[in-house]
């Protein structure tokens, strides 16, 4: 059962990274794979921080502003200079390897016996039930700050941009702007997943984020598949619809390795996996046709 | 209201391709006036749209709206004078936004769009007012995303969401091209109404000479880029329409 309970709590610690695709790929419309970089980044930021013995708390703000300005180069590579978002993308998360082992200074960095987010409350006494609750309340704070933000003016005015750029336009928003904005936003939540997910294993590692843009994608994809499935348009379900597919997503993966699954496959077998959610609408569909 | 002096654009300069969209075009147009662009195509009839509009720029001259030259505006900073109707329906409006978002975002045209929920029963109650107005019987519907709704009713709602905030100039670049004759009258109709209730200064393309007969204030028949006839006031309201029929013999 332990098994499953940690990949619980490791699919909401990717929850954060579920959402900052959420926002880059269904709102803005742009396939950002800034992810694989920034995720590292905000891992190798947490590891150094916590090994010099900075508190979980002042490390969070940091992770976000790292995050953020990825997002933003890519945006503003995307929208000032007109490259396309994908290379963008590829452009920064290439460059941050660099940054992320200069950061690191190493390619691991264990911090597991220092004081993290995790050990800071003892509110049961059972580790992994303690970590579960203060995940949980970390995520649903997220989720809801994110909610509120796409229910004001300017969220609203995030998801035109997305949508219908010449009318946001006629309607008097700068959607080079707004796009910056949206991919600082998504890769300061993808930071946090990094953040996370550093402290929950005990280490930051240079090759933590290879292929991760895929955990993201498959989440929202899960969860995509649901909205449309149940036709939902209210914005708090849609998201806990993206954490669901999240905790979803590592559940299966969880399930594959203990039927037996060589760990050598696991990404062949998270690849397969998206592929199969992905056509599983189109092929019902092909059927009704 | 709209100076437009002596205004040039060129397409892919010095290449195969180049197009001289407009040749040197200047035209006043009043406040509150009602103007009719009809022209063959590629006469540049939407590049000048374009330009007072500020999705695209001029090669050379300028344009003033309202005592402000805005000739080197972006589009997104003139709106707030000007709201606009596209052909494409979907152009207009947001497709997987529900009516009362895309109300909401029409309602700050002019406004900064903030970090506060400004959609409340109060605004909400102002949105079913004003589209029942239409008679389409859309006012219970505005929790649906608008991309539910025919091109006539998004059309129709487009034009509304301009005069949910000050608007001086309404922009419509061939408004009913994409729609049904029924509803393409339903749109017109509409607009020439909001034009008068809310003396607004206008500019339309159509390719639809009884509607060019039909409405505006004054008419002009571009080609090649150039304004090749000019018609206002008692020469417009005397216009037959056989007139215009000529101009395209």
């Amino acid at each position: 059962m332990d098994f499953y309970l940690t990949a619980l709590l490791q699919g909401l610690c990717f929850s954060a990274i579920a959402l900052g695709i959420y926002i880059s790929m269904k709102i803005f419309n742009i396939p950002d794979i800034t992810t694989d970089g920034s995720y590292t980044l905000g891992g190798a930021v947490t590891g150094i921080m916590l090994t010099h013995h900075q508190s979980t708390w002042v490390i969070l703000p940091v992770v976000i502003i790292a995050g953020a300005l990825a997002g933003a180069l890519t945006g503003l590579i995307h929208t000032k200079l007109k490259i396309n978002a994908l290379l963008a993308g590829i452009l920064v998360m290439t460059g941050l390897y660099s940054v992320n082992l200069i950061v690191l200074g190493r390619s691991n960095l264990p911090v597991s016996d220092l004081p993290s987010l995790f050990n800071s409350f003892h509110l049961i006494a059972d580790p992994n039930q303690n970590t579960l609750i203060i995940i949980s309340i970390f995520v649903i704070v997220i989720t809801f700050l994110i909610g509120y933000l796409l229910k004001t003016d300017f969220g609203i005015a995030m998801r035109a941009t997305g949508n219908s750029e010449s009318m946001i336009r006629a309607l008097g928003v700068n959607t080079d702007r707004m796009k910056i904005t949206g991919l600082a936003l998504a890769n300061a939540l993808t930071a946090l997943s990094g953040y996370l997910i550093v402290q929950f294993q005990g280490f930051a590692d240079i090759s933590m984020g290879i292929g991760i843009v895929i955990v993201g994608l498959g989440s929202v994809i899960i969860a995509e598949t649901l909205i449309n499935w149940f036709k939902i348009t209210n914005i708090w379900i849609c998201l806990a619809l993206v954490l669901a597919g999240a905790v979803i997503f590592q559940l299966v993966l969880a399930f594959t390795l203990a039927m037996g699954v060589d760990p050598n496959l696991l990404k062949l077998v998270t690849a397969a996996f998206v592929l199969l959610i992905v056509s599983l609408p189109r092929l019902s569909f092909n059927k009704a046709s | 209201m709209i100076a437009i002096n002596d205004i040039h654009k060129v397409f892919n300069k010095g290449k195969a391709n180049q197009v001289n969209a407009v040749n040197g075009i200047s035209i006043n147009i009043k406040s509150e006036e009602f103007l009719v662009i009809v022209g063959s195509n590629g006469s540049g009839k939407t590049t000048l749209l374009n330009l007072v509009a500020g999705s695209v720029f001029p090669d050379k001259g300028t344009i003033v709206i309202d005592d402000n030259d805005v000739t080197k505006l972006a589009d997104h900073r003139r709106s707030q004078w000007i709201a606009r109707v596209f052909q494409n329906p979907m152009s207009g409006t947001a497709s997987d936004l529900s009516i009362l978002d895309n109300f909401r975002l029409a309602a700050l045209r002019t406004k900064s769009k903030g970090l506060s929920i400004g959609i409340n029963d109060q605004f909400k109650q102002q949105v079913k007012d004003k589209i029942a107005t239409l008679g389409m019987g859309l006012e219970n519907k505005i929790e649906q995303p608008m991309g539910t709704l025919s091109g006539g009713q998004r059309q129709a709602l487009t034009l509304l969401m301009s005069v949910m905030d000050t608007c001086k100039v309404l922009l419509l670049d061939e408004p009913t091209a994409a729609l049904d004759p029924r509803s393409a009258e339903v749109v017109m109709r509409t607009a020439d109404k909001l034009i008068s209730d809310f003396k607004l200064t206008a500019v339309l393309i159509t390719h639809n000479l009884k509607d060019a007969f039909t409405y505006g204030t004054r008419i002009i028949q571009m080609g090649e880029g150039l304004i090749i006839n000019d018609l206002d006031g008692e020469k417009k309201a005397t216009l037959k329409q056989n007139d215009l029929f000529e101009w395209f013999g």
